[in-house]
C-alpha cells in the first residue's frame, strides 16, 4: 500500500464509476477495546461483498482523507482513509491506518466478489 | 502438576495465534508424550487489525499470511493434525447455532478424544471466542460419556466468578516451542512479543509465570452456562 496522493487516488476511483462494483466497508476499535477499558463504548460497522453503483466518487481533504460515494438513492463515505493500493487482481484497497499501525477503516472496490 | 496421558486431544479456538498463548506448551506436551493432537482453527483471522503502519499487509492479503504464520506454529509445535475450518473472523456468533454444534460433533465424533481444550463460555472476551465455546459445551453436553473439557478463561471477572485455575500444567520443558508458537504468529504477536522479552530482562516474574505454566477450568456441567439448547 502506498500512501495516499488526492490526484491518483482520483483517478482510480473516477475508473469504476457507473459500474456495478463489489463494496467491502469496515471499521472497527477491536473485539478487546472494552476489555481492557471498561468504560469504553465498543462500536464498529462491517459490509463485504454488497453491489453498488456509484455515479461519482470522491476523495476531499488532507490525510486522512474521506472518500465518498455517490449512489443514485444514497451515499457510502469512509473517514480516515491513508493508503490505497490497486492490486494484482485489480481491486481499489483503501484503508485507514492510526499511527499505531492498526487498521481503523478499510473502504474497498472491486468488479468481482471478495473472497468469503 | 503433570501433562496426563490422553487417547486423542482435540483444540478448538477461532483465531490462528489463540493456541500460542494460552495452550501451545500443554499440546507440544501431549505431542511429546505421543497423544494425538488436532487442532481446529475456525478462522484465519481475516479481520486482524495490526495491519503496521507502513502497513505489510492489506485487508485483503491478511487471510495469506496467518494462514502460513499458523502452519509455522503448528510446525513449531510438532502438530500434523491442523484442520482450517473456513469460516469467517468476527462472524461466528451470527452462523446458526446448530449448524455450530453440528461442526463440533462431526469432530469428536470422528477423533473421539478423551480431552477437548477450548475457551470457558462467558469468559473468554472476544464474540468469537464466546461463541466457539459455546458450541464445544453444546456438541459435549449431548453426548452421552462426555471426554474431559477444559476451558480457557481470562475476562476481567474470572478469578471472583470461577475462582482459581483447577488445572495448572507445568510446560517449563516446553518453554522454547511455547516461544517458537508465538513467534511463528509474528503478525499479530511481534509488539507483544517485545513487550515480553524487555520484561524477562527484568526478572518480570509475572511473565516468567506465563512462560512455565499453562492454566485451564474443568467445565463446570453443574453450573452449565445454559439449562439446555
Amino acid at each position: 500500500m502506498e500512501l495516499v496522493e488526492v490526484k491518483k487516488l482520483q483517478v482510480q476511483l473516477d475508473a469504476f464509476a457507473g459500474k456495478d462494483v463489489y463494496l467491502h466497508l469496515e471499521t472497527t476499535n477491536g473485539s478487546y477495546a472494552s476489555h481492557f477499558n471498561e468504560s469504553f463504548f465498543n462500536a464498529g460497522a462491517f459490509i463485504r461483498n454488497v453491489v453498488i453503483n456509484y455515479e461519482l466518487g470522491k476523495v476531499v481533504g488532507d490525510s486522512p482523507h474521506r472518500v465518498g460515494l455517490k449512489l443514485p438513492h444514497g451515499w457510502v463515505y469512509a473517514q480516515g482513509i491513508t493508503h490505497y493500493e490497486l492490486d494484482e487482481e485489480g481491486r481499489l484497497l483503501l484503508a485507514g491506518h492510526a499511527g499505531d499501525g492498526k487498521l481503523a477503516v478499510a473502504l474497498e472496490i472491486s468488479e468481482t466478489p471478495f473472497s468469503y | 502438576m503433570t501433562i496426563p496421558h490422553e487417547r486423542h486431544v482435540l483444540v478448538v479456538f477461532p483465531h490462528p495465534d489463540d493456541e500460542a498463548f494460552g495452550v501451545s506448551g500443554t499440546i507440544t506436551t501431549h505431542i511429546q508424550q505421543g497423544t494425538p493432537v488436532t487442532y481446529a482453527c475456525l478462522t484465519l483471522g481475516e479481520m486482524g487489525r495490526n495491519l503496521g503502519n507502513p502497513p505489510f499487509a492489506t485487508r485483503e492479503s491478511l487471510p495469506v499470511v496467518r494462514k502460513k504464520e499458523l502452519q509455522a506454529s503448528a510446525d513449531a509445535m510438532g502438530l500434523t493434525d491442523l484442520r482450517m475450518m473456513g469460516l469467517r473472523d468476527k462472524t461466528i456468533e451470527f452462523e446458526d447455532d446448530e449448524k455450530m454444534v453440528k461442526m463440533m460433533t462431526d469432530l469428536i465424533e470422528e477423533l473421539n478424544p478423551s480431552k477437548i481444550i477450548t475457551f470457558y463460555p462467558d469468559f473468554a472476551v472476544h464474540p468469537d471466542h464466546e461463541a466457539t465455546a459455546r458450541a464445544v459445551v453444546r456438541a459435549v453436553r449431548r453426548m452421552k460419556d462426555r471426554p474431559t473439557l477444559h476451558g480457557v478463561a481470562f475476562a476481567n471477572n474470572t478469578a471472583e466468578m470461577l475462582g482459581q485455575p483447577d488445572v495448572v500444567f507445568d510446560i517449563r520443558e516446553v518453554r522454547e516451542q511455547k516461544m517458537n508458537s508465538m513467534k511463528a504468529h509474528i503478525s499479530q504477536t511481534a509488539w507483544m512479543l517485545e513487550e515480553m522479552e524487555h520484561k524477562l530482562q527484568q526478572g518480570d516474574t509475572a511473565t516468567e509465570n506465563w512462560l512455565t505454566k499453562e492454566r485451564f477450568y474443568h467445565y463446570r456441567w453443574h453450573e452449565d452456562f445454559e439449562k439446555s439448547f
